[in-house]
Order: structure tokens, then C-alpha cells, then sequence
């Protein structure tokens, strides 16, 4: 079945959803679609300390609540959950398959997001959750006391790598480079702190199980040399990529980490696409910046229709 | 408490009640943190497009949650959140950690569709 909107906007994030206000307040027949829920990555963070308007922290997950009713009461219509098959960029006509419907616009906005990166190693899938985890808050308590590796040495690693200290008895850090790319005074406190060792210029190969422990493959980068370590869990955070695998066969030009190239308003070299937000090839990745993103881009095709 | 618009299970008793009452019921027992909040609402939308399915949350510290997390199908979860996926009263399926739409879809089809 075909359904007919004046903008389509792939991506419910934060740059999604202010584009949605906008477009349904100028009076512009707009769908959402996503492939999970609303609210993209703001939805999972724990509190929101430096979004404009709230003096006290907000927690993500209201805010993310909050951009969505303010776009559902002025008219925006939602498929969420929705898996999407396949899509044209290109003509008047644009149009997205998602779960056996198809919806078309002539305008399209894309605001898909970034997510956290993956090792793509073997064993990585197979053992997420039984062993590997993405996640200090939420899992690190399942290996107090225990001995742990973490896999990165950004910021989000070394921050991560600190909460999971109150619960760990050691930590072994492995990275690809020989200096912790994070901000000095968080890989100071890593480096210098007694439960903490690093494998410097070393990536991860590959994961395995021996009982309830996990064994590590990790090749050194520099000698070509393999090592393999026993601890009890991994932690890794290696990074955010771009959410573009559903855009991959179209002629939309990519920067060469992958993300959309755009120009000051939000066009793409498509004519009617827009990009916005984290997918978008740019310098700064906030709320306040993709809430930026998705009114330009909203104001364009206001002001084109 | 679970900022959820899901129902949410509150004791032993009640899930045995959950499940003895439904045929298809998915619990998933977490917090409010960055794994588990996108299950829960994948599970908000999927109430609408399962309408034979229960979908309900539990809170992972409640005490009452040992009903999740001593299932033998958990014994080896070290990520939350744990889903837990029930058929005529009986554990069916369970998953750990983050699961995105199209692998919650993918557990419905093979054991509750």
C-alpha cells in the first residue's frame, strides 16, 4: 500500500524530530520513519546537562520524549520500529519501503544518526552480553572484582574505563595507538592508576570462551606479533560511525569517513534530500547541533514547497 | 520504577499470573540506561503491531526480579537487559544486552509467531 506525504524524514533523532516541528507547524503532511524508536542516541543518555532551556539537568530519555509529542501534537506521523527495505533518492518522486509499505514525497530529509562502532572481529557478536559489553553503567557491576580489558583510548574509553574502576579489580586497556587520545587530565588518571595497564599499539583479532572467561587475541601493530590474554569481560568503545547502510546504493556523496556531504543548508547533491544531524558530514556533534541541522533543513523545504 | 508506558511486572506472582493468562508474553527486565531503554521502546511499539503479544518490563533491582535473573536461560547474562520471551507459561526464548527492532522481529518470528 502507498501512502503520499509532503516530507519524508528517515531518522527520529533529535534533528528528525526538530525538523518534524517544524515542517507539521508550517502545515507540511510529514512522516518519521525509524528504523528503532524516537529519540536516537539522546534517548539513552543519562542526563542532558547543557541543552538550552533546563537549568537543571534533563535526563535524555524525557527530552527525546518531549521532541516527539511537541512533533506528534502538531501533526507529524510516526512508523517507528519500522525496517526499511528499500528507497529512491533520485526524481520528483521520492519514495522509502518500510514492513511492506511504501511512502512517498517529494522531499526527504535524513537524519539517521551515528552509532557506536563495532570491532567487527570474530566472537564479538556471539558473546555481546556474555562477556562483552558496550556499556559501563549498565553492565559494569557484573564484574566487580573481576579482571577486565577495554578496548579504545578516546574519550568515551577513558570515561567509561574510570566508572568501571569502582567495580574491577583490574583493568588492561588495549589500543591501537601509543598515546590515549583522550583529553589529558582523564588518560592521566588512567595511566596513572595502579589497577590499570595498557597494551599500546595493539588491535583486537578476535574473541573466544574458555568457561566463564574470555580470551583476547590482540595483535601487537607494530611487530605483527599475536598475543592472547585471559580476563573476565571486555568493554568496548572504538568510536560512533554513521548510520548509512540503507543509503549505501544511492548517488548521495559521502565524505571519506562515510558521512553526508552537505552544504549550509542542509542540501545534499541530490536535489529534495536533505541531511541532518550526526549523519552529516561536519566538525561538532551536540543536540544543540543536530536540533540546528533539522531546522535548517526544515526551513529549506518550507521555504522550496 | 521504570519511566516506561509499559506495564511492568511487579513481583513473582504477578508474572506467573502474566503468563499463565497469556499465551505470548515478552518481559524485559533492565533499568533506565542506555542498553535497555531502546528495548523498551521497541517493545512500546511492538504492543501495537503484536497485539497477541504481552509486552511488559520489570525492574532489574527490584528483588522480586530473581524470577529473571536466576532463569537458568540467564545464568551466563552479563549485559542488561535481560528479555525474556514466554509461550503457554514456559520460557521460549532470552536474550542479553541491546537489541534492535529487527532482532526483537526476528526472536517474535522464531518463537512466537
Amino acid at each position: 500500500m502507498s501512502h503520499h506525504f509532503d516530507l519524508i524524514i528517515i531518522g527520529a533523532g533529535p534533528a528528525g524530530l526538530a525538523a518534524a516541528i517544524y515542517a507539521s507547524r508550517a502545515a507540511i503532511k510529514t512522516l518519521v520513519i525509524d528504523e528503532s524508536s524516537a529519540g536516537g542516541q539522546v534517548k539513552t543518555t543519562h542526563q542532558v546537562a547543557n541543552y538550552p532551556g533546563f537549568i537543571e539537568p534533563v535526563s535524555g530519555h524525557q527530552l527525546a520524549s518531549n521532541m516527539k509529542k511537541q512533533a506528534e501534537k502538531y501533526g507529524t506521523k510516526f512508523e517507528l520500529a519500522a525496517e526499511i527495505t528499500d528507497l529512491n533518492l533520485v526524481g520528483a518522486e521520492k519514495w522509502v519501503k518500510a514492513d511492506g509499505e511504501t511512502y512517498t514525497a517529494k522531499q526527504i530529509i535524513i537524519s539517521t544518526g551515528s552509532s557506536p562502532r563495532l570491532l567487527n572481529v570474530p566472537g564479538e557478536k556471539e558473546f555481546k552480553g556474555g562477556g562483552i559489553s558496550y556499556c559501563a553503567t549498565c553492565d559494569g557491576e557484573f564484574y566487580t572484582g573481576k579482571d577486565i580489558v577495554v578496548v579504545g583510548g578516546g574519550n568515551s574509553a577513558m570515561e567509561e574505563s574510570l566508572l568501571l574502576l569502582q567495580f574491577v579489580n583490574s583493568i588492561t586497556v588495549i589500543h591501537q595507538f601509543d598515546a590515549l587520545q583522550a583529553e589529558k587530565v582523564t588518560a592521566e588518571k588512567m595511566i596513572q592508576n595502579p589497577k590499570v595497564n595498557i597494551l599500546w599499539s595493539h588491535e583486537p583479532r578476535g574473541f573466544e570462551k574458555n568457561g566463564e572467561r574470555m580470551i583476547i587475541t590482540a595483535e601487537n601493530l607494530k611487530t605483527k606479533e599475536m598475543v592472547t590474554i585471559e580476563r573476565d569481560g571486555v568493554f568496548i568503545f572504538v568510536g560512533m560511525l554513521p548510520n548509512v547502510d540503507a543509503l549505501k546504493n544511492t548517488p548521495l556523496e559521502f565524505s571519506k569517513y562515510g558521512y553526508i556531504v552537505t552544504n549550509e543548508n542542509m542540501e545534499t547533491n541530490i536535489e529534495g534530500v536533505y541531511a541532518a544531524g550526526d549523519v552529516r558530514d561536519k566538525k561538532y556533534r551536540q543536540i544543540a547541533t543536530a536540533v540546528g541541522d533539522g531546522t535548517v533543513a526544515s526551513l529549506e523545504v518550507i521555504r522550496k514547497m | 520504577m521504570l519511566q516506561t508506558n509499559l506495564e511492568h511486572v511487579t513481583s513473582k506472582e504477578h508474572l506467573q499470573q502474566i503468563i499463565e493468562s497469556n499465551e505470548k508474553v515478552a518481559v524485559c527486565c533492565g533499568r533506565m540506561g542506555p542498553m535497555c531503554i531502546p528495548v523498551y521502546e521497541v517493545f512500546e511499539v511492538f504492543g501495537e503491531k503484536y497485539p497477541d503479544i504481552k509486552f511488559m518490563d520489570m525492574e532489574f533491582d527490584n528483588p522480586e526480579a530473581a524470577v529473571i535473573r536466576s532463569l537458568p536461560e540467564c545464568s551466563t547474562f552479563r549485559g542488561l537487559p535481560f528479555t525474556v520471551y514466554y509461550r503457554n507459561g514456559k520460557v521460549v526464548k532470552a536474550t542479553t544486552s541491546i537489541q534492535n527492532a529487527k532482532q526483537i522481529k526476528e526472536v517474535i518470528e522464531e518463537v512466537l509467531s
